[in-house]
């Protein structure tokens, strides 16, 4: 009965998102306010019954409810709870209603913070929301129903692919998610916008802080789905440039861009149509992301079971949506007109660079991505593109992105003085490339590689603490000259900083990392990088729902025990599938990481994979500087303020 | 040309220049690291090249898995069921590694007629077969 009842909520969300798609539109153009009032409550009912929806789904899956065929293929009765929740989202059916719920959370959200926007721009937002949900509802009623039923019910059901039975991968596609559907916001402001033709620096500002929450969530979601590709596929990898991490990365890059592009739009009144494009760009790119990763197009190392049946449905959504607003772009972009002129050497510049460079690499990465699918379709050659492409143009690509990071953060708009930045940053650039050049010699061999990485990571954080520097010196450098720089300045800073952490992570790691297989009998010794890996043998353990060989190693330097690391080899019972857990020892400048390979020979001896990896905590410490700072920036005053002061009358009190 | 003008000539000439290097850059990169895929028959039918790095596809022979005792070197053979080649593989294998597995593996062909296998993907789905895999065994089949 309640999966019934969730289908049929479905159903009813998919009738209001057609409702919502039109009347608010309809209204606004035509000037019929009691249609563009509509706006608001539709958007919050759709959002209700999706919230019903998502909730029967669930139900099914805690009580078991196996004559659902999408509970049976993913769940068990020996499924421990946390695992069944994160089941709903753990396959295809259940991933859409939850992209879709999404896109309804985040449209409740848009009718609850909209205060300071003028009632047809919402209703323009709202329904260009709606429609995008009218698409998503579609395809999952038509090809993808997560609440068909069985004739027969199982006694049991198939389980969840032990990969995502992990709380890792539990909460990354929810934050993924978040994050793609994000998008959907400053695009759906960009078209409403269009729509309206108003494209000023009101409609940058009310962008902005939905683009940075946006973007935090895609960068915790792709950082959170790099740490379980850690730890949890055994490779020791942090990124494989595989298509599906691409096809999140592509948006972060191109929204990336957005955020920078859509501070000039909302300051200086220019990049006006750029700044549409990308936000057009952006969520193109995040719908292509979500259905590369679930129409089974791609092969990929960790492709879950899927159906290319669907490919038409998808290809025709993304024709529509992309085509349809590219088309409205063509049609009004011309008329959007930037008056404000700039100087050659201002922040406006250093902001396009850092465009240009963002959207080169990723038309590089789409390139990677995309061409070898597109030969395979036309029967040309089945090829691949390897990590080596990736890492050859994304290196060289970034370096210089690296170096302006400091410099754009603090040049004036407009115009600003060459020399005046050398007289501010000159002493910053000496000691960045003297450190840089002299900090590897720590290291037990000197790589030129290590150098540049850390000469950049020093040079964006000198160059931005001397940026915020001579903020507070402006302001008089008291203590509350430290309260007048706006928040988002902070934030911004303290994301560059974490892009500067993350570089030091990835540089590092990459450069100084040793991976070793070996075979390990029991009582053998191997020293790697002055760490002593003692193998202690190995034995059986019954997990809930899987049985597990688990080794015993312990890790000494200098005769100091370090650590005791029990890797295990499991076999879930029902899927007949093994996993490989490693055992990871982290800490702040390095990690220990041992995964079991299997049993060699007599004698118990196994073959184990030992890592030990420099400085990998920092790429994700660094991610999770990067959200903060997009944190502290999405709740600058500015946003509130505009709020406060449009809505005079009514007495809102917020810090 | 006025001064204004001159900068924005200036500029553009300068930004598409860089466009131009970047894209020149990432397509010479791009034709550097192609790597084509054959099947089995294919590499016996001398299609492949000696000493480059391609990805070849297959399922592993019953009866064929052998590993040195002493060292992580092991061998088996990858088959489209009309040609069959044989790999070598130093290191750990991934999981779902076993005999009759649709694998994809990544390496070179020695002068021998050996493929020197660098790294061996197998699916982490019991029912997946890679895409090219299913391909080349039905080409093969008819």
């Amino acid at each position: 009965m309640i999966p019934e009842l969730g289908h049929f909520a479905l159903i009813l969300a998919l009738v209001l998102a057609i409702v919502q798609s039109v009347l608010p539109l309809v209204g606004a153009s035509k000037g019929i306010s009691s249609w563009v009032a509509l706006a608001k409550p539709i958007a919050r009912i759709q959002l209700f019954f999706m919230l019903v929806a998502f909730a029967a789904l669930t139900h099914a899956f805690i009580v078991h409810d196996f004559s659902v065929l999408y509970v049976a293929s993913n769940s068990n009765t020996q499924l421990p709870l946390m695992f069944r929740i994160s089941a709903v989202w753990g396959a295809h059916e259940g991933s859409l209603l939850f992209w879709a719920l999404t896109l309804s959370l985040w449209t409740g959200a848009v009718t609850v913070f909209s205060k300071s926007i003028p009632k047809d721009m919402l209703a323009r937002v709202v329904s260009v929301l709606g429609m995008v949900s009218v698409g998503f509802l579609l395809f999952m009623l038509l090809t993808s129903n997560p609440f068909d039923r069985l004739a027969m019910a199982p006694a049991e059901g198939r389980d969840l692919n032990p990969l995502l039975q992990d709380f890792g991968l539990a909460i990354h596609p929810p934050m993924l998610y978040m994050g793609y559907v994000g998008f959907s916001v400053a695009f759906a402001f960009a078209i409403a916008a269009m729509l309206g033709g108003k494209l000023d620096a009101a409609w940058a500002r009310w962008s902005r802080p939905w683009t940075a929450v946006a973007w935090i969530f895609l960068t915790l979601g792709i950082s959170l789905g790099s740490w379980w590709a850690y730890y949890e596929l055994g490779w020791g990898g942090w990124w494989f440039w595989d298509p599906v991490e691409n096809a999140s990365f592509l948006p972060w890059l191109v929204g990336t861009a957005l955020m920078h592009s859509l501070a000039v739009t909302e300051k200086r009144g220019t990049f006006k149509a750029w700044t549409v494009l990308l936000a057009i760009f952006a969520f193109s790119l995040s719908l292509l992301g979500t259905f590369l990763v679930r129409s089974g197009v791609l092969t990929s190392v960790h492709a879950f079971a899927t159906d290319p049946g669907r490919g038409v449905f998808i290809l025709i959504f993304l024709v529509i949506v992309i085509g349809g607003s590219l088309l409205l772009y063509a049609w009004r972009a011309p008329s959007i007109r930037s008056s404000v002129s700039f100087n050659l050497f201002s922040r406006e510049t250093a902001l396009l660079f850092n465009n240009v460079i963002l959207v080169v690499v990723a038309a590089s990465v789409l390139l990677g991505t995309l061409y070898p699918l597109l030969l395979d379709a036309l029967g040309v050659g089945k090829i691949s593109v390897g990590p080596p492409y990736f890492n050859s143009v994304f290196v060289p690509l970034t370096i210089p992105l690296a170096m302006l990071i400091g410099v754009g953060a603090m040049m004036r708009w407009k115009q600003d003085k060459p020399e005046r930045l050398l007289k501010a940053l000159g002493p910053s650039l000496v000691i960045s490339v003297v450190a840089g050049l002299l900090l590897p010699l720590i290291a037990d061999e000197y790589h030129f590689g290590a150098a540049i990485g850390l000469m950049l990571s020093i040079w964006i954080t000198l160059s931005t603490l001397q940026g915020l520097r001579l903020r507070l010196v402006n302001k008089g450098y008291s203590l509350e000259s430290l309260a007048t720089v706006p928040r988002s300045f902070y934030g911004m800073s303290i994301a560059h900083i974490g892009v500067a952490v993350f570089i030091v992570g990835i540089t590092l790691t990459t450069i100084y990392s040793e991976e070793k297989d070996v075979r390990m009998e029991p009582g053998e010794n191997f020293v790697m990088k002055g760490y002593n890996f003692e193998f202690k043998g190995a034995e059986s353990e019954q997990g809930p729902n899987y049985v597990a060989q688990t080794g015993h190693l312990t890790v000494s330097k200098d005769g100091q025990h370090i650590a005791s690391l029990n890797p295990e080899k499991r076999i879930y019972l029902v899927q007949k599938m093994p996993m490989t857990e490693a055992a990871i020892d982290a800490g702040f400048t390095r990690d220990l990481f041992v995964a079991l390979g299997e049993p060699r020979g007599e004698g118990g001896a196994w073959s184990v994979r030992l890592y030990v990896k420099p400085f990998i905590r920092w790429i994700w410490l660094g991610t999770i500087i990067m959200g903060i700072g997009g944190l502290l920036a999405a709740t600058d005053r500015r946003y509130r303020l505009a709020k406060k002061l449009k809505s005079s009358g009514k007495s809102e009190v917020s810090a | 040309m006025t001064p204004a003008r001159k900068k924005r000539l200036f500029f553009i000439i300068f930004l598409v220049t860089g466009i131009a290097v970047a894209a020149g850059f990432a397509l010479y990169a791009f034709n550097q690291n192609l790597m084509f895929y054959f099947s089995p028959s294919e590499v016996k039918q001398g299609k492949a090249p000696v000493n480059k790095l391609f990805r070849m596809g297959g399922m592993v022979v019953d009866g064929t898995f052998k590993r040195q005792d002493k060292s992580l070197k092991v061998f088996f053979d990858l088959t489209d069921y009309e040609d069959t080649v044989t790999v070598e593989y130093t290191g750990i294998l991934p999981d779902l590694f076993r005999e009759g597995q649709g694998i994809i593996s990544r390496g070179k062909l020695n002068a021998d007629g050996v493929f020197i296998a660098e790294e061996v993907l197998a699916k982490h789905d019991e029912n997946y077969m890679p895409p090219e895999v299913a391909e080349s065994l039905k080409k093969a089949k008819k």
